[in-house]
């Protein structure tokens, strides 16, 4: 699984990546992988306000719905509107062409709620430790 | 194949319309006109025959076909009540007629049909009244959903916010339960397959306005602490509900009014053997008990002290029209021919024999495949493909191999509680020695999973097609012949 | 004797004892005798012979109703034989929803010409599979335009049929919707106080065409200034009409729904129909229930499947755009035989074949002394007729004479308890008029 080394990450792996005080929103290397080929992306608005792990939009396969949480709260300033075009960009270049959102960052403070490279790493490495245990839904 | 489009010549027309025997033609206006003739094909009757016999061969149907479907209860669908649908007299009788003054009585014969069809499902579920007019179980439960909010609503109960749905329910569930405005909250089961009553007295509170329940439920199982789960509900004013999907299992062994339930939609595509068509029409009737009665919804058929029959729409506190008529009266009817056939010891025999069958099916494939829950099963059987994906070899790979087999696969990935479900529903109406052949393919392919996984990719080989790309579908959603950017030709 | 089961009494032995239970008793432990039906008073089965007999007296208890000229919505046209033995083979009739495309491609081809047959008539860019009927596919449109435009208001037209009116209302009244119904005026939709009613809270304006008065319309100019207002345009439609009408595309409409029973299905008394739904192409998303889409094998070979199923319940959950699992598949594969069969000549051909007999009899009964026929408009094959005393009498005299002379617009409208909502089918012959506008001439002399 590819991770970025600077940018930040959250559990329901999102990544952000922080230029001043705009962050750039997309989903990870192992999220695009467990969704599978994606069908669509129905994208945010701009101007829309999102709170930090509040639901930014929903991307679909072919039999699954996700949803994508913001990893900071903000103003959605940009959306990628490729992703409208071709949603299989997602699965291919999910950390550059692949962004989602540009977001206006309301509290810089919210990062240390993120999980860094190194942790997300930890943290992907747990849950494989994990799986094939618990009931797992398809959803 | 062709589309029928692609087969269209000009000139051509498949049926003869009467000529005109009045001395009229008008020519409308032209601004009412559409500017061009819509692009129907051009073909003789005989193109239509071929064409759509052509189609149903690259069918799988219960009539040709081992359909274990679980929750779906494919069993076979009796020809004498499709003779009985298209008698004249039902098939050619216009709706309104007895809503006309002096009506009624030229439609006596199906309000006769819809007025015992409700008595019979009265008696068979235990419940008090049914409105016949739901059109398909999810429409069924919608209108269950809105009783129970028309109830919540009489009795000033503004606080009940949240519907109670098992983990393991159809998706339909929750959803009916969104639509009519509540929010959800999901009880997880526990390792017998069967709610987790600590769970649930966890989140029961004043706030809840019901419970929505299969029974047996889609683990299969039914939960022998039903009554208990009614009487926590009841004992904050809530409404349990019965999902009807899987009455098939119970029929005269149990009856959901006994056992506490409220509310029940049935499938009559499914318990009572009329034609799942494609995926409808169904046919959802609701059944209530004393509580819900009074919100039922209009018409009503009742039977008048002459034992004429009529309709009435008298009902202060009915939730109103859920559908323009009577409900899917074809499908009615066909239901109530084939509850005629069986009689009191037929319905109970179709529930000891589904069970029957799925419990030999279980023991059969059970050497093969992971069992979700190791007991006594009712209707359905569940496993679990885990052990055979472990090579590589998922439940829908399986059931791939079983297309090539002339068998329509089980239903895979659901209930959604259980890794690569396979679930397995025979049904009373297939012989052991079709469940043996079954259970014989189903060994065959758990063989063939260790032996050489990697061929399972390619099933099926011997359809019309092999699996085809849903997400081009999904991505390039060509979904009308006439509007293909990039398909055409 | 049970028919439907193949299970002998050896084949129960040995499977109980694979099993390894003594009886079938043994396999319902988890049911225990608390949960015992309290009651179970069933008559004994009947053999099919009696159960057809029985039935058969039912059917002719309604066989010698009188000669129909009622509609509301719902037509009685012919159907060719084709449609109904096509759809009762048994590859189409006992197969379920095509969840596995490689053995369902006869469905799921059928419900694509279906979707474009349905997208030809109406000249619209997407159909679904079908809805359970038209009542329910308007509420289902309403839905989506409210989902469409995040607003909460619906203006509605009173030529709506109201019976759809009707379901809508029982639907919507625990959520947070405004609705404006708007009287017709002069039998057709008054775009004056339409106009004065939309705003930019409005979702959507539902109309119909012909109305339920059977006036035809062109409501091109309704559709821009709704468009004006970021609202969208509903068009509730007749399908057979559409055969020589306007379409709604060209009216501009943004969403399309349709009682589909005119299309080769028999009255059934209410049911099975078939609900129709078609849409542009932008809004594909927000379309309630199963769609079909075109796609290739892995040969490459043009094959169906089901798509965009992550809108559908069995995904989405509490999320899904709409609860609709089943649709009326059968039904849709039998209207698209009818429309194969009649094709682009033929429905044509039958729209103005009722259309001019309608005309006739509008006509005759114009002779009549006191009968007035509305004429504000054209209509199709429905008209409304004003008599000189309460209608509900005259069709119960009618009745009498061998008649179902219409359907009272007093039931739904006040102040119309005089008129009465006349429907001509193809099946009309033209003694059949004329013995009607002589019976109402009689009917209304004494």
């Amino acid at each position: 699984m590819e991770i970025i080394e600077h940018y930040l990450y959250t559990k329901e792996h999102e990544w952000i990546s922080i230029e001043d005080n705009v962050g750039t929103i997309g989903i990870t290397d192992y999220a695009q992988s467990a969704l599978g080929d994606i069908t669509y992306a129905e994208l945010p608005g701009v101007d829309k306000d999102v709170e930090q792990f509040e639901q930014l939009l929903s991307v679909e396969s072919v039999k699954s719905a996700s949803d994508i949480f913001s990893p900071i709260s903000g103003k959605v300033i940009e959306v990628n509107d490729d992703l409208v075009d071709d949603p299989s960009i997602l699965n291919r270049y999910c950390y550059d062409k692949g962004w989602i959102v540009k977001v206006e960052i309301s509290d810089m403070d919210e990062t240390s709620n993120l999980l860094t490279a190194d942790e997300y790493r930890n943290y992907l490495s747990s849950l494989d430790r994990n799986d094939g245990g618990a009931d797992s839904s398809e959803e | 194949m062709n589309l029928i489009f692609e087969g269209s010549v000009s000139g051509r027309q498949g049926v003869k319309l009467p000529s005109s025997d009045v001395p009229v033609k008008i020519k409308l206006p032209s601004q009412y006109l559409r500017s061009k003739a819509a692009e129907l094909p051009e073909v003789s009757e005989l193109d239509v025959v071929r064409h759509f016999t052509r189609l149903s061969q690259r069918n799988f149907s219960v009539d040709a076909n081992f359909y274990p479907l679980g929750s779906c209860t494919m069993k076979y669908n009796p020809k004498f009540t499709e003779k009985v649908a298209g008698m004249m007299g039902f098939a050619d009788l216009h709706p309104l007629l007895p809503q006309l003054q002096g009506g009624e009585k030229y439609a006596q014969g199906a309000l006769e049909v819809l007025y015992e069809c409700e008595r019979w499902l009265c008696e068979i579920t235990g419940m008090n009244a049914y409105t016949m007019q739901p059109l398909a179980g999810a429409h069924g439960e919608l209108t269950g959903i809105m009783l129970m909010a028309a109830y919540h609503k009489a009795k000033g109960n503004t606080h009940k916010k949240v519907v109670i749905v098992p983990d393991s329910a159809h998706g339909t569930n929750p959803a009916s339960a969104a639509v009519a405005g509540y929010s959800i909250v999901a009880v997880p089961s526990d390792k017998r397959g069967v709610m987790d009553l600590d769970k649930l007295k966890a989140v029961l509170n004043d706030e809840v306005a019901g419970l929505m329940m299969t029974c047996p439920d889609t683990h299969g199982v039914f939960n022998p602490q039903i009554d208990e789960i009614a009487r926590l509900i009841h004992s904050v004013d809530g409404i349990m509900y019965y999902d009807g999907a899987n009455l098939n299992a119970i029929l005269g062994r149990a009856r959901p009014g006994d056992l506490g339930f409220d509310v029940v939609h049935l499938n009559l595509h499914k318990t009572f053997a009329t034609p799942h068509g494609g995926g409808g029409p169904g046919s959802g009737p609701v059944g209530v008990g004393e509580k819900l009665e009074p919100f039922l919804p209009v018409s009503r058929v009742v039977k008048r002290e002459s034992g004429e029959y009529a309709l009435n729409y008298d009902y202060p506190h009915s939730i109103g029209y859920i559908a323009s008529f009577y409900g899917a009266f074809g499908i009615i009817l066909r239901a109530y021919a084939y509850m005629l056939i069986l009689g009191r010891e037929g319905l109970k025999q179709t529930a000891d024999h589904a069970v029957l069958n799925a419990n030999y099916l279980l023991h059969k494939i059970k050497p093969y495949y992971q069992v979700a829950f190791d007991r006594v099963c009712m209707h359905e059987c569940l496993f679990s493909a885990s052990k055979q994906a472990d090579n590589g070899v998922h439940a829908i790979d399986i059931a791939k191999f079983l297309i090539d087999r002339n068998i329509h696969p089980p239903t895979v990935y659901f209930p959604l509680t259980v890794k690569e479900a396979i679930m397995v529903e025979p049904t009373e109406t297939e012989s052991k020695a079709t469940m043996d052949e079954f259970a014989s393919v189903m060994a065959e392919a758990s063989a063939l999973a260790k032996s050489s996984p990697e061929s399972f990719k390619d099933f099926p080989l011997r359809m019309p097609i092999s699996r085809p790309d849903e997400v081009r579908a999904a991505r390039e959603m060509n979904v009308n012949f006439f509007d293909r950017p990039n398909a055409r030709g | 004797m049970n028919p439907y089961i193949a299970n002998t009494f050896e084949d129960v032995r040995a499977m109980l004892s694979t099993i390894g239970v003594r009886s079938i008793d043994d396999l319902f432990v988890d049911i225990q005798p608390r949960h015992a039906p309290h009651s179970f008073d069933l008559p004994e089965g009947l053999s099919e012979f009696e159960v057809v007999r029985q039935l058969n007296g039912l059917s002719l208890k309604n066989m010698v109703g009188p000669v129909p000229f009622i509609g509301g919505g719902y037509y009685d046209h012919y159907v060719p034989a084709a449609c109904q033995a096509l759809i009762s083979r048994g590859e189409f009739y006992t197969a379920y929803t095509p969840y596995q495309p490689e053995c369902a491609q006869g469905t799921l081809q059928a419900l694509f010409e279906f979707q474009s047959s349905v997208c030809t008539l109406t000249g619209m860019e997407v159909a679904n599979a079908s809805l359970y009927e038209g009542g329910t596919a308007l509420y289902e449109a309403m839905m989506m335009a409210l989902r469409i435009t995040h607003r909460n208001k619906i203006v509605i037209d009173a030529g709506v049929n109201p019976i759809y009116r009707k379901i809508i209302q029982s639907y919507t009244h625990s959520l947070n919707i405004q609705f404006v119904e708007v009287a017709v005026i002069h039998g057709q939709a008054d775009r004056r106080a339409i106009d004065q009613v939309i705003d930019d809270k409005t979702a959507a304006v539902i109309l119909q065409n012909p109305n339920f008065f059977g006036a035809i319309d062109d409501h091109s100019d309704i559709a821009a200034k709704v468009h004006t207002c970021g609202a969208l345009l509903i068009e509730s439609v007749y399908p057979v009409a559409l055969g020589i009408l306007k379409t709604p595309a060209e009216m501009g409409a943004d969403i399309v729904t349709g009682e589909g029973q005119s299309l080769g299905l028999s009255l059934n008394f209410g049911g099975p129909y078939l609900g129709l739904i078609a849409a542009r192409k932008k809004y594909i998303r927000q379309m309630p229930g199963r769609i079909v889409g075109e796609t290739v094998d892995q040969q490459g070979r043009r094959c169906f499947v089901n798509t965009l199923q992550a809108r559908e319940q069995h995904i989405r959950r509490e999320k899904a755009t709409s609860n609709i699992c089943t649709n009326v598949a059968l039904c849709a594969t039998q209207a698209s035989i009818f429309m194969a069969l009649l094709g682009k000549e033929g429905l044509k051909d039958l729209a103005q074949l009722n259309l001019d007999k309608a005309e006739f009899l509008k006509e005759e009964i114009s002779k009549i002394k006191g009968v007035e026929v509305k004429k504000f408009s054209p209509t199709f094959n429905e008209f409304t007729v004003c008599l000189p005393r309460d209608a509900n009498i005259v069709i119960e005299k009618m009745m009498a004479l061998g008649f179902a002379a219409g359907f009272p617009l007093g039931r739904y409208y006040e102040g119309m308890n005089n008129y009465l909502l006349v429907a001509v089918t193809e099946k009309r012959s033209k003694q059949e008029m004329l013995a009607y506008a002589q019976a109402l001439a009689e009917v209304l002399k004494i």
